[in-house]
């Protein structure tokens, strides 16, 4: 019904149109044609003259109005270096082309009403060229146009020139998928670690980090929501990259926006000038900023107050591409580098130890080692010290590594665990402990009793060879007999694959 | 007194004209035409423009109805879209527990991509280029059709084609291609990266390849007409500003869409033969896919190599019908005829060097960008000298203020505000912060959107009566056209404050950010005013096609007492536009008010001491 409600009406409305037409044509034939024209003529120019005015002083007023909503203007003016140039030379094309578009909307408007035809016997001016006046319209925006290109070219060149150690930036990463962003950022050596698209995995690896990069095991990741907080006053290179389609990277505040390209890493350099809070402080002087964010919640805070940086993303990605914005906050550099230190480095907290660490058994860090090392001395400690029979007998040695498939022994990274082991069998000499060997359940079983016995002879060998007594030590091979967790996921059998530290007596 | 001056007219033409025995050649049975052969698969010229036009209007009915949709939710977001379920179905995503019906967001960005490929390919190059070159080119240089009429027709049937294609599309349950009109790549290569890019991207490849060879097929058309058909006496430097804007959009085009179409057939590949030519490092779907080595950035030189001409593709030949009707409604010659001509070909040779100013942020290299802006701030120069001579034409004049006038004046008005706004963006520096903001969308629909449409008003306004031997109605006309200014302005004046906020473009959404969301009130504004807009083009449609049956009859063979030639054809158009000898040009087109004669036309002889040229 509505519809065809809907219909009736801009039927009738079009029935309405046609009248009005058929009106016009019939006064036009009673009054003589050439009368209404010149008639219509009169009006014409009225109205050309009056919309001229009109136009001009809403543009204008307009402006006026949303001053302080526009970038280069008021609170908003750049927040990174570069971004005053830019504002700069905004403005300065502003004064120019409002010039040209006034004197031009003046022009266009007025001679109609001046020049309208008022009497068609009139003899127009038969005006064909001037060339002196086509010089002049050719040579003044020529010489300008070039003037603006030249201050542009120079400020582009500046912003994009090679950075030096000397700039002392800080580089980060900035990742962007469908919808989202991640961050990284370099930690202490403040590299940034290579990547590859095919390390990609969603659950461990979303930014397909090469661990096999030394400079990517402290870098640090921001996922989700995570404010990226950078410093004031310092020079930022960002690497822009994309994982799937384009996106583009836009720090509308900062006057930066560079595309992210899948495959192809882009850069952007600039450095913030203002600190969010300070940024803040700058809009709270503006009426406009201190209406409510919420326009629904009159009481609640004031638009300067929820005030953020923001990134967002520039080129279309795909139905979610109005979505993926993040939180930038800039921060004086002593808080920065607290802030620095307090994240944790994505390789130690989610990858290390896991079946994607590529250094899994084939390297120990200094911290690791140090850990370990207060770890096992305070297990035998608390085994010495007990006395109701408690404490736990079986100690995992963690730290002993063989040559991958075979029993040898990897003495270059296990001496760390079995030199203090020597330290605390030298301690405790009334210590007496079995090495036991284990295996998960993948090949023969026979075979593997005999690798986990081997394995626990080699261990052996080692405190032999650094002047244990060999009654204290004895070395059993148990196979697959003896599995700690279920041998049918990765993470299972690495459990179970294992040597074992018993304590026989103390 | 007027029906003395046909008769003279005819006299003239049958005694001094050039005759190229066409009657020898066409007499007979073998001109007689059917319904089929006269309205559907015509090879006239003048019927084959009509069909440009009406296809275009269509078209632009169709796109414009996207923005308004679009705009309904950009501008009132709060509000339910439930009621144009029954037109957009599972699109409108109503939540159950409220009852409010909203855009899917897939489907606003298939509206957003449909409404500029629509308006741009369809709408504003084959509906203007197609409709007016046509119409103007064998009339206003005296040829009796194209060079090659057979051609021209394929050059609509493969136009019509793509449009069936593209308008298929819209109905495929995956959705009609939503990357963008740019169609970026990965973004339009993948299936998996959304799902207008499956079985709808393959359709809108299709339907532009067709669309590619349509404008090839016309372009050709159109350059050999002019360079082999023109009449006696027609020397290239005696043809209208029109023809010479035809002329020269139809090289621009033949450079260059080429181009479009093997980004295309490279695209395609991609998409289906498994190559990766703009593919590379891609992890997707949760999956890292075997395509390395290309890059996405070789299809946008591609595409801007076309592209950005297109822009001139579209905004030429209506700088040629502005100049050729503001001339003669303010009764005055064109000021600085040659320099008009050679700003066009400037215009046209820069268009073809300054693509990559859409990619200065798009990771080339920044250098390189350097000569790209300069090169782009350049074409300005051009353009501001076609401004100063449009406004030293209408200085002295005896102007005529009606409807196809008063589209010229509008016109010019969009093409300063939209061309000024060309000079920030030029500059690359200022380009990163514009790039794909708001201040862009203003920039160019004033500028080549809007600008172009009130060139193709002024066309229709001004040639109607050649089309159909009838007057569009002049009340109905001026409402348009006031109307349609202000709206004009009222939408995109206000862009510029939202794109120098940092809105970004291609938003469905502002709410997420705090930067973005405070202009709810500007965005109302806008889509009131668009919907206004669109109602406004339908009064136009209402005119038009109402007085193709019912308007004021044609009663003088030359109504706007013009100089150019296809007001010396009858009122009722023939087969062959002159029933006897062709015209013979002795001058060239803008003699008015030149002596005590208000206008001299073209195939006028010469008085002893009189120059012909300027």
């Amino acid at each position: 019904m509505i519809y065809f409600v809907a219909f009736a009406i801009v039927a009738l409305l079009a029935v309405i149109v046609v009248q009005i037409g058929k009106l016009s044509d019939l006064s036009a034939r009673i009054k003589g044609e050439e009368a209404v024209e010149l008639a219509n003529n009169k009006t014409q120019a009225r109205i050309s003259v009056g919309f001229m005015i009109f136009f001009l002083v809403v543009c204008f007023y307009s402006a006026y109005y949303y001053r302080n909503e526009m970038m280069p203007y008021g609170p908003l003016k750049s927040a990174s270096a570069h971004g005053f140039d830019i504002d700069w030379l905004f403005n300065i094309t502003l004064i120019i082309s409002t010039i040209v578009f006034v004197i031009t909307h003046v022009l266009l408007f007025w001679f109609p009403y001046k020049y309208r035809m008022q009497d068609p016997k009139k003899k127009a001016l038969f005006y064909v060229d001037n060339i002196k006046l086509e010089m002049i319209w050719t040579i003044v925006p020529l010489v300008t146009f070039i003037i603006l290109v030249a201050m542009g070219i120079t400020q582009m060149n500046r912003l994009f020139r090679p950075l030096t150690a000397e700039d002392k930036f800080i580089e980060i990463e900035a990742t962007g998928y469908q919808f989202a962003w991640d961050l990284r950022y370099p930690g202490a050596d403040n590299k940034l670690g290579n990547k590859d698209f095919r390390l990609i995995d969603p659950a461990s690896n979303s930014l397909g980090i090469d661990w096999n990069d030394e400079a990517s095991l402290d870098d640090i990741v921001l996922g989700g929501t995570d404010k990226i907080v950078l410093p004031k006053d310092t020079l930022v290179r960002v690497r822009i990259t994309a994982k799937d389609v384009l996106h583009s990277f836009f720090l509308p505040h900062f006057r930066v926006k560079m595309d992210a390209v899948p495959g192809m890493p882009t850069f952007f350099t600039f450095r913030p000038v203002k600190t969010t809070k300070e940024f803040k402080e700058e809009l709270r002087k503006y009426p406009e900023w201190n209406t409510p964010s919420d326009p629904n919640d009159p009481t609640g805070p004031k638009r300067w107050e929820t005030f953020e940086y923001e990134l967002a993303c520039a080129e279309l990605c795909g139905k979610g591409h109005y979505s993926m914005r993040r939180v930038v906050e800039i921060v004086e550099r002593d808080e920065y580098d607290s802030w620095l230190k307090q994240q944790k480095a994505f390789y130690p907290e989610k990858i290390r130890g896991t079946v994607a660490d590529p250094w899994d058994g084939k390297r120990l860090f200094p911290n690791e080692i140090k850990a370990r090392a207060e770890e096992l001395k305070k297990d035998i400690a608390d085994y010495i010290a007990n006395t109701d029979g408690t404490a736990n007998k079986v100690i995992q040695l963690k730290h002993v590594f063989y040559e991958s498939g075979s029993a040898g022994l990897n003495s270059k990274l296990s001496k760390y665990e079995l030199d203090n082991l020597v330290e605390l069998l030298n301690k405790y000499p009334n210590l007496r402990v079995e090495l036991a060997g284990h295996t998960d359940n993948t090949g023969d079983a026979a075979a593997n009793l005999t690798l986990s016995k081997t394995r626990a002879d080699n261990v052996m060998q080692y405190l032999l060879s650094k002047n244990i007594a060999a009654g204290r030590l004895s070395a059993n091979g148990y196979g697959q007999t003896q599995p700690l967790d279920t041998n049918d996921t990765p993470e299972g059998r690495k459990k179970n694959r294992r040597t074992e530290l018993r304590i026989i007596s103390k | 007194m007027a029906n003395i001056s046909i008769h003279e007219d005819d006299i003239l033409i049958n005694e001094q004209g050039f005759n190229d025995h066409f009657h020898e050649h066409h007499h007979g049975d073998k001109y007689k035409t059917n319904f089929l052969s006269h309205y559907v698969f015509s090879t006239d010229h003048k019927m084959i423009s009509k069909q440009f036009l009406i296809t275009g209007m269509f078209w632009a009915v169709v796109g414009a109805a996207f923005s308004v949709i679009f705009r309904l939710q950009l501008g009132f977001p709060e509000e339910s879209l439930a009621w144009i379920k029954p037109l957009l179905g599972k699109w409108i995503v109503v939540d159950p527990s409220t009852g409010i019906g909203k855009l899917a967001p897939e489907f606003y960005y298939a509206l957003v991509t449909m409404h500029g490929t629509v308006i741009v390919f369809f709408v504003l190059t084959a509906g203007l280029s197609g409709t007016f070159s046509n119409l103007l080119i064998p009339l206003q240089v005296g040829a009796r059709d194209m060079a090659s009429p057979f051609m021209n027709m394929l050059s609509y049937w493969f136009f019509f084609t793509a449009g069936v294609i593209m308008f298929y599309s819209l109905f495929i349950s995956t959705g009609p291609f939503a990357g963008g009109w740019v169609a970026y790549p990965p973004l339009s290569a993948l299936p998996q990266a959304s799902s207008g890019s499956g079985t709808g991207m393959t359709l809108w490849l299709i339907s532009l390849i067709c669309f590619v060879i349509s404008v090839v097929l016309g372009g050709i058309n159109y350059i050999t007409t002019v360079l082999n058909l023109r009449t006696k006496g027609m020397t290239m430097w005696r043809m209208p500003l029109s023809v010479w804007s035809f002329f020269i959009t139809a090289i621009v085009g033949l450079l260059t869409f080429p181009v479009l179409a093997s980004g295309f057939f490279m695209l395609i590949a991609d998409r289906s033969l498994g190559t990766s030519f703009f593919l590379s490092d891609i992890f997707i779907a949760g999956q890292a896919l075997d395509r390395v080595g290309g890059s996405p950035i070789l299809y946008q030189h591609l595409f801007w190599f076309l592209g950005h001409p297109e822009v001139y593709i579209i905004i030429l030949p209506a700088m040629g019908i502005v100049s050729e009707v503001m001339s003669v409604h303010v009764r005055k010659p064109i000021f600085g005829y040659r320099a008009m001509v050679y700003s066009l070909m400037t215009i046209a040779f820069m268009s073809c060097i300054v693509w990559a100013h859409h990619m200065f942020v798009s990771g080339i290299n920044p250098f390189l960008s350097n000569f790209f802006s300069f090169f782009t701030i350049l074409i300005a120069v051009p353009s501001s000298v076609k401004v100063f001579n449009w406004l030293t034409t209408l200085y002295g004049g005896n102007i005529r203020l009606n409807t196809p006038m008063l589209f010229t004046l509008g016109f010019v008005t969009l093409f300063i505000s939209g061309g000024l706004t060309g000079v920030f963006m030029g500059n690359h520096v200022l380009d990163i912060q514009m790039h794909d903001t708001y201040f862009i969308v203003a920039h160019f629909h004033l500028v080549m959107g809007v600008a172009a449409f009130f060139g193709m008003f002024a066309g229709v306004y001004h040639w109607f009566p050649k089309m159909y031997s009838r007057f569009m109605n002049e009340t109905l006309g001026k409402i348009h056209f006031w109307g349609t200014l202000i709206c004009a302005y009222a939408i995109f004046w206000p862009q510029h404050y939202l794109g120098l906020a940092g809105v970004p473009r291609r938003y469905y959404s502002f709410d997420s950010f705090e930067a973005f969301k405070h202009f709810a009130d500007m965005n109302k504004f806008i889509t009131i005013f668009a919907i206004i807009a669109f109602f406004l083009q339908l009064l136009f449609l209402i005119n038009f096609f109402y007085s193709i049956w019912h308007g004021k009859k044609m009663t003088n063979k030359n109504p706007w007492k013009s100089n150019t030639l296809e007001w010396t054809t009858p009122i009722e158009p023939t087969h062959g536009n002159w029933p006897g000898n062709l015209p013979v040009v002795h001058r060239w087109a803008y003699d008015y008010n030149k002596d005590d004669r208000e206008y001299v036309m073209q195939h006028i002889p010469l008085k002893d001491g009189e120059v012909g040229d300027h």
